[in-house]
């Protein structure tokens, strides 16, 4: 399976396949991504690969965001060269506005490589993770797509309610997970088996049919699927 | 920059010859059919009383009178099933959407001919 990429859902438009029918897709900038680090059994614990997307401005990083792309000449860094802890090497790239793990077999990945959306040339199906859109405090029935109640036959100021939410003295509680009004939106949401409609490696575009989590310019992960 | 990489993929799926016609204009809408293996086309003729939308996404509707009865067909102008639009006819008129058509009949349907001067 292909490691997986980063990228930046950028809208929705439609194109017509090579049959004439007209497909809706979702257009993602994919990567290009560096590989900033190679997590081994040895070292880490588990195996992975972590990427980084879309150059951040030095001036904006963090000095730890950037000393995980570079060598920075530090105290401790020099300290620990002489206690001979061997620092793992660097991908000498910008700081990473976006960064995530990939928990895949590294495959002849080095630091500092870039990966590309020709990962995904020969893949007919993805998983895209994204943060879903925030719609803040919602009622139940845009939360939960309760039916809510009558316009009349007595129903007063309680339209967009839920009805009953338990039993009487019996239990005498309301059941643990009832589903009611609260927060929505604003988490983390994989669409899993989405169909790969075309890959454009020049311009570093992933298209893919049907919707995709999140506002456009939201970041999104890209994996194989492994539910085919 | 989101608007230009939407362009750009839009591009694929637009003709590079826009087929020119515009509202009130009678058209010959001749559309691939598939039957089977085969291959056929259909001619849907009528007045182009709409168009909607922009780039690949863009929408006209034609409307024509079968046996007395009003017959409507939205069309997709970049889908490659339809091989061709023929101009046969074009009228005068006075807004973008022809809607009121739809409440006449006879020969209130009837729109006056735009006659193109050529040299």
């Amino acid at each position: 399976m292909a490691t997986g990429l980063l990228g930046r859902k950028v809208g929705m438009t439609q194109i017509y396949d090579q049959t004439g029918q007209a497909v809706p897709v979702t257009v993602i900038q994919a990567g290009p991504c560096h590989v900033l680090q190679i997590k081994t059994e040895a070292r880490d614990g588990y195996e992975a690969v972590q990427l980084g997307y879309l150059d951040k401005p030095r001036r904006l990083a963090s000095r730890s965001a950037r000393g995980q792309v570079a060598k920075l000449d530090s105290k401790r860094q020099k300290r620990r060269a002489a206690a001979g802890v061997e620092a793992g090497p660097k991908p000498d790239c910008e700081p990473q506005r976006f960064i995530r793990e990939f928990r895949v077999k590294p495959e002849g990945l080095q630091v500092g490589q870039q990966v590309k959306v020709d990962i995904f040339a020969e893949v007919k199906a993805v998983d895209v993770v994204g943060i879903t859109k925030g719609r803040g405090f919602t009622g139940v029935m845009k939360r939960h797509n309760f039916a809510g109640q009558r316009a009349s036959h007595g129903v007063k100021k309680v339209h967009r309610h839920a009805g009953s939410i338990g039993r009487n003295t019996d239990p005498g509680r309301v059941d643990k997970g009832t589903r009611m009004a609260g927060h929505y939106g604003n988490e983390r949401c994989t669409i899993r088996n989405i169909k790969v409609a075309r890959v454009d490696v020049e311009n570093n575009l992933l298209l893919v049919h049907g919707a995709v989590p999140g506002p456009n310019g939201g970041y999104v992960i890209i994996r194989g699927t492994n539910k085919l | 920059m989101s608007r230009q990489i939407l362009d750009l993929v839009e591009k694929s799926s637009i003709k590079p010859e826009q087929p020119i016609f515009s509202i009130g204009d009678t058209v010959d809408v001749h559309c691939r059919i598939l039957e089977g293996d085969k291959e056929r086309i259909q001619i849907f003729t009528g007045v182009v009383i709409a168009r909607s939308g922009s780039g690949s996404r863009e929408m006209f509707v034609v409307r024509r009178i079968v046996q007395g009865e009003g017959v409507e067909r939205k069309f997709p102008v970049n889908s490659p099933r339809i091989a061709k639009i023929d101009v046969k006819r074009s009228g005068v008129v006075k807004r973008a959407k022809l809607y009121y058509l739809r409440d006449r009949s006879g020969k209130g349907v009837r729109l006056r001919e735009r006659r193109v001067e050529t040299k």
